[in-house]
């Protein structure tokens, strides 16, 4: 162990390092790519992977929606075909049959599925946008973003079925001129008069919206619209240790009873599940996590073999030298620690080198990219304790492969070492 | 000194034996400088190679300065090298990436001395051979004679008891030749015991003995009368 912390030793090593230039770029190159390509895979993986995070921070990744639509089995009676409709009431069923339901938010919307949207107004500016009548429960399950000095919808709206509103951004740039603030103003929606509250400020998340949403009470919307008490869609939020799929399963489950389908009907209720999507893609990136691991362990081990291969011809060259430390003295184990060492130096020196250009090219991709919209590539990094795991590997594969050799130049012996010229 | 009792190697030559030392019985005194004489084949290298411990023996006695030498692995080899003996080689072997004052703290730095004291010894034994100012130069940049000096202030930095010295002259003309064994005989006028092998009748007469091996024994061991060099130089 003193033999590693003597300067002497390293000096000596630095010594053969600095001499022997050529050798030693060429043995460095090897590492050095190979922890390169290592770190910038996982780091190109982990950015994939926030990527991928960041856009679906805003949904509870664990939801799904759920909606009528006809059967496809005659049941009870009734015949084949028959629509399916979503009742208010269904809420409190599913929460009651459904304890894994987190939140649930009754949907009404007007203007997606086909039919026209509302026409609004405001003194000589008008235009279409899709309007949803929300709880707002709502929020919990796909966040709303709202501009500073905003609010969403709240309890009290529903309860006084206020004539309130939440605008999309765009609905403000086509309404309002440009420093104006809308927050107070009314806009008529379908020729009733709304007072804004909030502005939204939009972010792709997977749902029927888009950035010219307008959004007002549940309540209120379906007094407009005589809805009654029908429901378009159920969105769904599960707790998040509960198995999305199987919730999936019972609540439509639920449905059919509830609505007397047919227990085997796949068709009287559609479903998309977004906790399932995001399994896969979450499941994808892991997938490149693994492979950018096996893939950058296995270069950096070709990388390692490469030093050993160059330190076993370093060492042919250099038996004449090695035969003269010999004479003057020099022990096997110091030869084998010699060599050793510069295995190891050389290794951990190539993979400083390597981790170092690894963390500028990905901090140089993130610049990059990272006023990208929809690419979904964030803050590409990492963990330390993969450095140092890769550091560690570096340090063991490096020893071992200097051990061949080592090996070898202690097994030359001193007087045939000396006859070579 | 060195006491040597019937001495035997041979070597595999493929299917054939070469029996190159045939029973070889001599001995050296400390303050002896020993010329080993004989044509190429006679066994003058072997001999030397088993006395510095570079090669061993099949049968036989070899005792330095009062240690018996046998059973060597590397490692006692090793130490008994560094402790007991200096090389001077025929291709002088100086490492070429080192510096001359480099190359002679080379022993020093596998007896475990410390960097500073091995620079300032070297430096001092460079001053003995008169290669002091060339202490930072690189063996390419040192003529023959030069390089060979340095060879030799490096086998005596260690202070070794013997100085083995393998046709030192082998690669230099006449009078860089004689340069160096004016350099030997000053060595071994401080008392210091050292054994040349040789082939050339000028460099051995400048020895104090002169040891002929033919076919693997001594043909002839007689003490002369010393030539100095220093009236060629």
């Amino acid at each position: 162990m003193k033999f590693i912390f003597d300067r002497e030793t390293w000096q000596e090593i630095y010594g053969s390092i600095r001499k022997n230039k050529l050798r030693t770029v060429i043995t460095v190159i090897g590492v050095t790519w190979g922890i390169f390509v290592y770190i910038g895979l996982s780091g190109a993986a982990k950015g994939l992977d926030n990527g991928f995070e960041k856009e679906f921070k805003d949904i509870a990744t664990n939801s799904m929606f759920v909606w009528a639509q006809r059967t496809s089995m005659p049941y009870e009676g009734f015949k084949i075909g028959r629509p399916m409709q979503l009742k208010l009431g269904d809420k409190e069923a599913l929460e009651n049959q459904n304890p894994e339901i987190q939140f649930i938010a009754p949907r009404n919307v007007k203007g997606i599925f086909g039919d026209a949207p509302a026409q609004v107004v405001r003194g000589l500016k008008s235009g279409n946008y899709s309007t949803f009548g929300d709880f707002p429960v709502v929020d919990k399950i796909a966040k709303k973003k709202i501009f500073d000095g905003g609010r969403f919808l709240n309890d009290e709206d529903i309860e006084m079925e206020r004539k309130v509103c939440v605008i999309g951004e765009r609905v403000q740039k086509e309404l309002f001129e440009k420093d104006e603030n809308p927050l107070g103003q009314y806009i008529r929606i379908d020729n009733i008069y709304f007072q804004v509250v909030g502005v939204q400020k939009f972010e792709d998340g997977g749902g029927f919206e888009d950035d010219s949403a307008i959004y007002i009470p549940f309540t209120t919307y379906r007094k407009i619209y005589n809805m009654g008490d029908n429901v378009s869609w159920f969105a769904i939020a599960a707790y998040d240790d509960a198995d999305i799929v199987g919730l999936e399963k019972d609540i439509k489950q639920s449905l059919k009873r509830i609505h007397k389908a047919h227990p085997e009907d796949e068709r009287a209720f559609g479903s998309f599940n977004l906790g399932e999507a995001f399994g896969k893609i979450m499941g994808f990136s892991k997938g490149m996590n693994f492979l950018s691991l096996i893939v950058g362990i296995a270069t950096i081990i070709a990388g390692v073999i490469a030093i050993g291969n160059i330190l076993l011809i370093s060492v042919k060259e250099r038996t004449n030298e090695l035969g003269i430390r010999r004479a003057l003295g020099a022990t096997p184990r110091e030869v084998r620690g010699q060599i050793i060492l510069e295995s190891v130096f050389l290794t951990i020196i190539a993979g400083f080198i390597g981790i170092i250009f690894g963390a500028f090219t990905l901090a140089v991709i993130n610049a990059l990219t990272s006023g990208q919209d929809g690419f979904p590539y964030t803050n590409p990094t990492v963990p330390i304790p993969m450095i140092i795991g890769a550091l560690l590997i570096m340090v063991i594969l490096g020893t071992l492969i200097g051990l061949i050799p080592a090996q070898r130049a202690v097994s030359i012996r001193p007087i045939d070492a000396l006859r070579e010229e | 000194m060195i006491e040597i009792k019937d001495l035997h190697k041979s070597y595999q030559m493929g299917s054939n034996s070469l029996h190159v030392l045939k029973g070889i019985n001599f001995s050296v005194k400390e303050g002896e400088l020993v010329a080993i004489m004989g044509s190429s084949g006679s066994g003058k290298s072997t001999l030397l190679n088993i006395l510095g411990m570079l090669d061993e023996s099949d049968s036989g006695d070899y005792t330095l300065d009062g240690v018996e030498i046998k059973n060597l692995n590397e490692t006692k080899a090793a130490k008994y090298r560094n402790k007991f003996l200096g090389f001077v080689f025929q291709s002088f072997n100086l490492i070429n990436y080192k510096t001359a004052a480099e190359n002679v703290a080379l022993p020093l730095y596998y007896q475990g001395i410390k960097r500073k004291e091995r620079i300032e010894k070297a430096l001092k034994y460079l001053e003995q051979v008169g290669l002091r100012d060339w202490a930072t130069h690189l063996p390419s940049e040192l003529s023959g004679g030069q390089k060979q000096r340095v060879a030799i202030a490096r086998a005596m930095a260690a202070e070794p008891k013997v100085l083995l010295a393998d046709e030192p002259t082998g690669a230099l003309d006449t009078t860089t030749s004689y340069e160096v064994m004016d350099l030997i005989q000053k060595i071994n006028d401080q008392g210091n015991t050292i054994l040349v092998v040789t082939h050339e009748e000028d460099i051995a007469h400048m020895c104090k003995r002169i040891v002929h091996l033919k076919d693997g024994v001594i043909m002839e061991d007689k003490v002369i009368e010393q030539v100095r060099a220093e009236q060629y130089v």
